[in-house]
């Protein structure tokens, strides 16, 4: 049993047992600091960077394209400078472009901003912190991880360009659309940079998720058993998992795939005439591709929505400054609804001709998890219930999540009813319904991770002015844009339509899309409010200290701008979990982790004076430590 | 300032080798890749219009050299154990070229494929036989190479009983690909 002799007045606990040297600062020069660093905050900051200029492209796409449904009598003329060919004569939107427009848009937000961005950002910089590690299990592969992402990026980038334009089969690039190159321009050249740019995702993702789920589980510092982990650390931890068995599923889909479009083998393609022209291809089946397709895409939704869930865990626990209720149904819930996620991909094929019996069977997976779900939205509501809520804008963020993750949450039980689908499967209603619950709550996620880890980050505060602007103008848009969506697509209205204007039904929608239409306008704007407050805070804003949230967790024990090694003494040793907020009895409201309960006899519960005693071994009276 | 003794001791979580420990989830990885190839092919069976076919003989000698480097390897584990160096050179080296031999021997039965007019265009049933094996032959490429790290590093005697991480890595990935490809061998054969 180890004994500590410490003095007083000095803040650290700490213990080094990490035998590799970190605890010197690393000057190197510009590219080993900034490009090619090895450090974990550097490598979070170049995913973050890379996330938002993908977001600002991703979001423009969508504005493009809402203009044509929202005013379809527009004339784009006025956009040819930027899109060139891909404005008609007429000064309409070509309708391929706008296929790839739809496609671009979903494969950069789910995997590139999403994933990568958010995934990428805050698993990087929080886990060593939160855990108290130096660095990452292997900051090489974690380098690796960027760079391969980035390369990914460029490719991706540079498909935007083509002749004859990205991909345009849809995030979901089935084939056979997107197996033959005849079959529309978004199937050539744009596809297969598609198919290699997420092969190199892929690589980035399994890279980066290895290492997290190594680091997690092998380099926490003393005392950081896992029942005291943030719960952030708990869901990328999860994430990492649900990532390394998923992502190779892709990877597979994406090489079958690769060989039919290329090789000219069968996997997917089968009986299929092009211009009266019969394929040689047979044998294929394009369900199967869709199984492997939804075997990813399914846990992809969460791999989306986890870490956005980890965030505003601790985010809604420090600003109500009450310990989060439900610690452990939290994690319950998190590896419950990690679990599930994998067997319930055939929810997004009730309309393929499955066996009725087979869907009620991914029906009824489907509907229960509902209720890991709904546990998160109790535990989330009762944490905030008679809370001393602090309003940052990082807590209205979080508390935003909240509430898209259960208006879009609640729509799920009705598209998995396999029956109901029927109606609503490929209409809006499924672009409302995951909108919502993934693109919303987890893009509010990262919101709320930005502003509250910016100090940590870049050592300065974000203006909260800014902040709330942001987030109500942010808040407010979201539901114009998503909500009306649900009418439109209980009426029938398809996704993926260029045009409706033709269809008699649809033509009462017109005022609704001019409605979502402005409204996704302002919502994009707004954004720029962000990028402003962001850059300039970066350079400008107010200095913050090692603690301004008065938070619990072991990062804000690092300096206000940590080196590379994160703590410049010993890394601090942990006892105790990290919801200590507002403890009866104790001097402040929130006790941090490092604190040991030796040092807080004012506010121990019986069993952590037990804590104590035990290991006092023998009868010697507890010292108490007089502040 | 007054000196006082804290007796509270901050235990030591459960760790292991990060190293070692990404390796196995790199091996979760690729079975995770080679389970959905598999069910792929059981799906697709499963709707039909499947060309049945005899595997090559081939595989049958390159399955017994995979086994066969699979006990070459242990053999250099223990020698490096009990601090053997030449007899670690030695094995890997016997080893490595078992490795390449079955990626020669997996490169012919594709010529008898091919001879038995089964191409890698043509029935899914075919196209999944050379999907699967090919897939298996580049991660042992990439076996072949980490077999080649170990014995450079065995030539610089970095590798004895005190330095075992190298080669236990080695040989865990190895075993690995080895279980594989037995796993795809019988895998192909009782699904026909
Ligand atoms: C109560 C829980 C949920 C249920 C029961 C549910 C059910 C469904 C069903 C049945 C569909 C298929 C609709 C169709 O295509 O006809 C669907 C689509 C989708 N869901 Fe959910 N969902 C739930 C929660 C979530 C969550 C938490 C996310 C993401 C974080 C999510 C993301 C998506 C996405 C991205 C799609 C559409 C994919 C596409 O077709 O492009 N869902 N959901
Ligand atoms: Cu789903």
């Amino acid at each position: 049993m180890a004994t500590t002799d410490i003095h007083v007045n000095t803040a650290t606990h700490a213990h080094d047992d990490h035998s590799h040297d970190h605890g010197h600062e690393h000057h190197g020069n510009f590219w080993t600091n900034y490009i090619f660093s090895e450090d974990h905050k550097v490598i979070a900051k170049q995913f973050l960077i890379t996330g938002i200029f993908w977001a600002l492209i991703g979001g423009t796409l969508s504005v493009i394209f809402r203009l044509q449904l929202g005013f379809p009598d527009m004339n784009l003329e006025w956009l040819r400078p930027v899109l060139g060919g891909w404005i008609t004569p007429e000064g309409k939107l070509d309708p391929e472009f706008y296929l790839a427009l739809v496609t671009m848009h979903g494969t950069i937000m789910v995997f590139f901003v999403l994933t990568a961005g958010l995934s990428g950002t805050f698993s990087n910089f929080l886990i060593p912190l939160q855990i108290g590690a130096r660095d990452m299990a292997s900051g090489f592969m974690n380098m690796l991880s960027y760079w391969f992402f980035f390369v990914s990026s460029v490719i991706m980038f540079v498909s935007l360009f083509l002749q004859d334009g990205p991909a345009g089969g849809g995030w979901t690039i089935y084939p056979p659309l997107s197996a033959l190159p005849q079959a529309i321009k978004g199937s050539g050249l744009g596809m297969t940079l598609w198919l290699v740019s997420m092969a190199l995702f892929i690589a980035s993702s399994l890279l980066g998720g290895i290492n997290y789920i190594s680091t997690i589980i092998n380099i926490r510092t003393k005392g950081m058993s896992f029942t005291r982990m943030p719960l952030t650390v708990w869901a990328f931890f999860f994430t990492a998992i649900i990532g390394l068995l998923s992502f190779p599923v892709l990877f597979s889909a994406a090489l079958l795939l690769i060989f039919d479009r290329s090789f000219g083998t069968s996997f997917f393609l089968s009986d299929i005439y092009i211009g009266g022209e019969a394929l040689p291809n047979v044998g294929g089946s394009p369900i199967l591709f869709q199984h492997l397709f939804w075997f990813l895409g399914h846990p992809e939704v969460y791999i989306v929505l986890l870490p956005a869930l980890g965030l505003s865990s601790e985010i809604i626990a420090t600003n109500a400054r009450k310990p989060i209720f439900g610690y452990k149904a939290m994690i319950g819930s998190m590896l419950f609804i990690g679990i599930l996620s994998f067997i319930v991909w055939a929810h997004h094929m009730f309309v393929t001709g499955m066996n009725p019996f087979l869907g009620s069977v991914f029906m009824l997976l489907t509907l229960i998890i509902a209720v890991p779900s709904a546990v998160k939205i109790f535990n989330y509501v009762t944490t905030l219930w008679q809370g001393n809520i602090k309003f940052t804008p990082a807590m209205l963020f979080s508390i935003g999540l909240v509430s898209f993750f259960l208006t879009g949450g609640i729509t799920g039980i009705f598209l998995g009813n396999s029956a109901i689908d029927i109606q609503l499967h490929d209409t809006y209603f499924v672009v409302a319904h995951f909108h919502l619950v993934m693109g919303s709550a987890s893009f509010f996620g990262m919101m709320a991770g930005v502003y509250h880890w910016f100090p940590k980050m870049f050592g300065r505060m974000m203006d909260n002015r800014l902040g709330y602007i942001h987030f109500w103008l942010t808040f407010v848009g979201v539901y114009l844009v998503f909500f009306p969506m649900h009418y439109i697509g209980i009426a029938g209205f398809p996704r993926r339509y260029y045009s409706w204007t033709n269809f008699e039904t649809f033509s009462g929608f017109a005022d609704l899309n001019m409605l979502v239409s402005g409204a996704a306008v302002i919502t994009l704007t707004a954004q720029l409010i962000f990028i402003f407050n962001f850059f300039y805070s970066m350079w400008r804003g107010r200095v913050a200290n090692a603690n301004p949230w008065k938070s619990n967790t072991l990062e804000w024990t690092t300096p206000v701008n940590p080196g590379h090694g994160n703590w410049p003494g010993e890394i601090p040793n942990v006892y105790r979990w990290p919801y200590d907020y507002s403890k009866p009895g104790a001097k402040e409201d929130y006790i941090p982790q490092h604190i040991p309960y030796s040092e807080t006899p004012e506010s121990n519960l019986p069993h952590e004076n037990e804590l104590i005693k035990l290991e006092s071994s023998g009868n010697d009276p507890i010292v108490v430590a007089k502040h | 300032m007054a000196e006082i003794k804290i007796i509270e001791e901050a235990k030591k979580p459960l760790a292991m080798n990060p190293r070692k420990f990404a390796l196995w989830l790199f091996i979760v990885s690729v079975c995770m890749i080679f389970a959905s190839l598999t069910s792929a092919y059981i799906v697709r069976q499963a709707e039909g219009n499947w060309f049945v076919f005899q595997l090559p003989g081939l595989f049958t000698t390159t399955t017994v050299m995979i086994l066969l480097s699979s006990f070459t390897m242990h053999w250099a584990y223990v020698s490096a154990k009990k601090n053997n160096v030449e007899m670690v050179k030695t094995a890997l080296v016997i080893t490595a070229i078992l490795g390449f031999g079955f990626l020669v021997g997996q490169f012919l039965a594709w010529g008898k494929l091919v001879e038995q007019n089964v191409h890698f265009v043509g029935n899914p049933s075919g196209s999944f036989v050379y999907v699967l094996s090919g897939l298996h032959g580049l991660h042992i490429v990439s076996g072949v190479v980490v077999l080649i790290v170990a014995l450079v590093a065995a030539f610089r005697m970095q590798i004895h009983s005190k330095n075992m991480n190298l080669i236990e890595m080695c040989a865990t990935y190895w075993h690995f690909l080895d279980v594989l490809w037995l796993y795809l061998f019988l895998f192909m054969l009782f699904n026909r």
